[in-house]
């Protein structure tokens, strides 16, 4: 009886199908992507109905963060164009103002960053120093907001004299105490935007024939 | 997924010519691929958060004068976001001497939204007719090249807005213990009902005195006209 040879075979298995199904996810996830700022605290907005999106350029952003007292951040993009190198600018005629004078370098690395700040203009020079994101989040305090010393206010100024079209922007935590919210819209008010928009996850309402009858 | 690579020891003897096979190894490739593709999608934020645009009236100016403007007391309804996602209302003007009550209700469907619904029934009876139209066919909205027909549609509707004289005008105040989230509820509450006249405003003393006590608490005495 002659033997039934078995062949020996490579435990190769064939990867072309699983490498041709990983690039073509890989691209979509790339090209899909855009990323989350990281924010140095987290913010849980409040649902709405509305289903504008948020603009992708010309916008400043005032954050408001849960606590107590609660906690203003800002944040401005870099304008519609990286030509325009919108963010060193505001932080050069704020740093005029303050009679502080930022190195290239500062400035560089103060355009790279996308992330909200909370500090003063006086911290501004050592926030910048620190490159680790925990760290750097430790010294944030907050942006002054009082009728003394309203850093806020001479944010929202420079960043519309530097860039005409941006657009206020509202991003509070749904557990903000409203004499804050209050307080933010008085000051860029006071500045002469009139306009807003709050930063909403969208929620989903069914409207029925029967309950609006 | 690493291969075990037998290697033969042969001592001496004829060296056979290795058997390539003409496979790539495409585990590392593999490995990285995965590796790449959790990243994006660990990574990736596909809900872009919404936004919903406010406007607020022009502050007036300190030496400026501006006649209030002249509102029906019908017409209005006062709208104070209370603590805890209470909402009071009450129609009319406060007066001082015997504030109105206060109406409690909440932020539900059968809550604010059914008060302001009723107030709103004609103007929100229109817009929906026409919206019924416009699906029907009766009325019939091309669109240009300028203008899309949702934008027209939606031009239209805040036309028939603008027009409303029977609606009711919402002033909207905050307590000082109600939440950002409050704020945005009620500007979505307004939307979803249509409400063509809203307005925020800051809270009056009478108007805190009336929350406080309908707290439990004593409100505070008045101030001293200046």
């Amino acid at each position: 009886m002659p033997k039934i040879k078995i062949q020996s075979r490579s435990p190769h298995v064939d990867m072309t199908p699983l490498v041709d199904l990983f690039s073509l996810l890989l691209t979509f996830f790339m090209l899909t992507a855009t990323f989350r700022p990281m924010e140095p605290v987290p913010v849980d907005t409040p649902f709405s109905i509305s289903e504008k999106p948020t603009p992708d350029a010309n916008f400043m952003t005032v954050m408001l963060a849960p606590g107590t007292p609660g906690k203003v951040y800002f944040n401005f993009d870099n304008g519609p164009d990286t030509i325009l190198h919108f963010r060193p600018k505001i932080l050069e005629e704020m740093g005029k103002r303050y009679n502080i004078v930022f190195t290239a370098e500062e400035l560089k690395k103060f355009e790279k960053l996308t992330e909200s700040f909370g500090v003063s203009i006086q911290d501004m020079k050592k926030y910048l120093s620190i490159s680790d994101v925990k760290e750097r989040n430790k010294i944030e305090t907050g942006i002054p907001t009082d009728s003394i010393d309203n850093q806020l206010a001479l944010w929202v100024l420079f960043a519309r004299q530097v860039n005409p079209a941006i657009q206020a922007m509202i991003k509070g935590d749904a557990n903000v105490e409203y004499p804050l919210v209050k307080k933010v819209l008085d000051i860029l008010q006071d500045k002469n935007v009139n306009k807003f928009s709050l930063i909403t996850n969208l929620e989903k309402i069914e409207i029925t024939e029967a309950k609006t009858q | 997924m690493a291969e075990i690579i037998q290697e033969d020891k042969h001592k001496g003897g004829k060296k056979k010519p290795k058997k390539h096979s003409n496979h790539i190894d495409m585990t590392p490739m593999v490995d990285l691929m995965c590796l790449l593709i959790t990243f994006f999608m660990l990574t990736v934020a596909f809900s872009k958060p919404k936004v919903m645009d406010i406007i607020l009236p022009e502050k007036i100016q300190k030496n400026e004068k501006v006649e209030p403007p002249k509102i029906a007391d019908s017409r209005t309804l006062n709208i104070i976001l209370g603590p805890d996602d209470i909402v009071y209302w009450y129609p009319g003007k406060a007066d001082p001497a015997a504030p109105p009550p206060l109406q409690v209700t909440d932020f539900s469907d059968t809550g604010i939204r059914q008060v302001l619904y009723e107030r709103n029934k004609a103007l929100f009876d229109k817009i929906d007719e026409f919206q019924k139209k416009v699906l029907k066919g009766d009325i019939v909205i091309k669109s240009t090249e300028k203008v899309t027909q949702q934008d027209s549609i939606a031009s239209i509707i805040k036309r028939i807005k603008k027009d409303d004289d029977t609606g009711p005008i919402v002033l909207i105040k905050a307590y000082k213990t109600s939440k950002y989230k409050n704020f945005v509820d009620i500007i979505d509450e307004m939307s979803i009902v249509g409400i063509a006249r809203y307005i925020f405003t800051d809270i009056s003393w009478v108007e805190e005195g009336m929350v406080t006590t309908a707290l439990g608490g004593t409100p505070a005495p008045a101030p001293k006209p200046n």
